[in-house]
């Protein structure tokens, strides 16, 4: 039978259509057990490709015939060989193109609503790391927030929608992954900006992200507004968008907050997380729609794959933001938390500029899921 | 340590350097020390799981610039 390839926008389709879908992982146990393709509908065998080497005779009969059957390996070479022994045995499979790397690499941008006088707000879901970069669209111009490191997937959207890229904002230093919004303001002359009191070590210029800054994006002047909330990073900042939107960053995520030992300062930064969550948010208008930086758990995804929440329902239903005791609220964050994210110091050392993998490089950084939160 | 057989793998992609690596230890007798040279960075988790999966035991690994080299007694 035949063998078919999957690109990793077919699967991300799969996933936000809750569509069911059979993965066969032929990557080593240690790399599937750290980070999968998640899916609220996908099954999983995991047997590495090299136990495979003699046939696939043992595993055909596990396979289903009633839903795709995907084989999915680092970087697509072994995929590719398990998948043509399978076909071999009469099956028909496909294996995912470019294999967890292009996963990881995936954006899917949805559109999260109108802004005020035909402007919009897209969000740019990187399914495979959880990331999650934003762009406001409004009559000619646009404003991006926490652009990864593939720059032209947004340049190529600005272009498609015929608009010129004006300002790019970075809430904070991330560490989690690579940024791409000092590249991206470098290639269209584009302002970028960065919280000073994250930036003491970066060695590029870059324009100071102050509590209090608007810009405003197109002729009909969609307000974009900084709001100071430090936490997971001294320098975190939240965005205010056109009244409606609340961009958190890594400070709030839907399911869970922020992690605030990522810049090793975890006792220094929790009164100040404390105080973001609990104060300076309480003090916002409930009907903000949070836009945060991260999903940790494909759950948190809506049924048009965005992930958005109203403020005042996550006030309700989100435990970190109902931890009465500040010492619980100190233990919570600052004990049992979940590994830091692989290479987390490298990349901050890139995002800072102070070292330049190349590309193969930058991908094994951000290699696995991104755990910038805490829940 | 008594190498009995070097197998050059560099430059080759997943799955190769470990399908060469099997064939090169299928004719090898129990005891018997494999070299194996590789460049692709996967080999460096992969080479030793396929091994303890395998039942053979890796002796030594060294990197020397992009060259990762193991050598691999079969068990």
């Amino acid at each position: 039978m035949t063998i078919i390839k999957m690109t990793a926008a077919q699967v991300a389709r799969k996933l936000i259509e809750k569509q069911p879908l059979f993965i066969l992982d032929v990557r080593n146990t240690d790399a599937y057990d750290d980070w999968k393709i998640e899916g609220h509908n996908f099954e999983y065998l995991n047997i590495p490709y090299f136990d495979l080497l003699d046939g696939v005779e043992e595993i055909i009969p596990k396979l289903p015939t009633d839903k795709d059957v995907l084989v999915v390996c680092a970087k697509e070479g072994s995929s590719v060989m398990v998948a043509e022994m399978v076909a071999e045995a009469g099956r028909d499979v496909f294996y995912l193109e470019g294999g967890m790397k292009s996963w990881s690499s995936y954006l899917e941008p949805i559109k999260v609503g109108d802004l005020t006088g035909g402007g919009e707000l897209y969000q740019f879901v990187r399914l495979g790391k959880g990331c999650l970069s934003y762009m406001v669209i409004s009559e000619g111009e646009a404003a991006i927030i926490d652009a990864v490191r593939f720059t032209e997937v947004f340049t190529n959207f600005a272009k498609e929608k015929n608009v010129e890229i004006k300002h790019v904002f970075d809430t904070h230093l991330h560490a989690d992954h690579i940024s791409g919004g000092r590249h991206i303001a470098e290639a269209t002359g584009a302002t970028y900006y960065l919280p000073p009191k994250d930036a003491e070590e970066v060695v590029f210029d870059y324009t100071p992200l102050e509590d209090g800054l608007t810009v405003k994006v197109g002729a009909s002047q969609i307000e974009v507004g900084a709001l100071y909330s430090p936490g997971h990073t001294i320098g975190s900042t939240s965005f205010v968008v056109d009244n409606k939107y609340l961009l958190t960053g890594d400070i709030l995520f839907i399911d869970s907050i922020g992690r605030p030992d990522l810049a090793g300062l975890a006792e220094d930064w929790v009164g100040d997380l404390r105080e973001t969550l609990y104060r300076r948010y309480r003090e916002l208008a409930e009907d903000l729609i949070v836009l945060p930086a991260h999903f940790m758990i494909i759950e948190e995804l809506n049924e048009d794959g965005t992930v958005a929440k109203r403020l005042g329902n996550l006030f309700a239903e989100n435990h970190g933001l109902n931890i009465e005791s500040e010492e619980e609220f100190r233990r919570t964050v600052t004990d049992n938390l979940p590994p830091q994210p692989n290479a987390y110091q490298q990349i901050r050392q890139v995002n800072m500029g102070k070292i330049t993998p190349d590309n193969e490089e930058q991908t094994e950084m951000e290699i696995g899921p991104n755990r910038c939160a805490v829940r | 340590m008594e190498v009995t057989q070097v197998l050059d793998a560099k430059g080759l992609a997943c799955p190769m350097p470990i399908v060469r690596t099997k064939k090169a230890m299928d004719a090898l007798q129990s005891g018997q020390v494999l070299e194996v040279q590789v460049t692709d960075k996967g080999a460096l988790s992969d080479i030793p799981a396929w091994a303890t999966s395998g039942g053979h035991q890796i002796l030594d690994q060294s990197t020397e610039a992009d060259v990762i080299k193991f050598f691999i007694k079969k068990g």
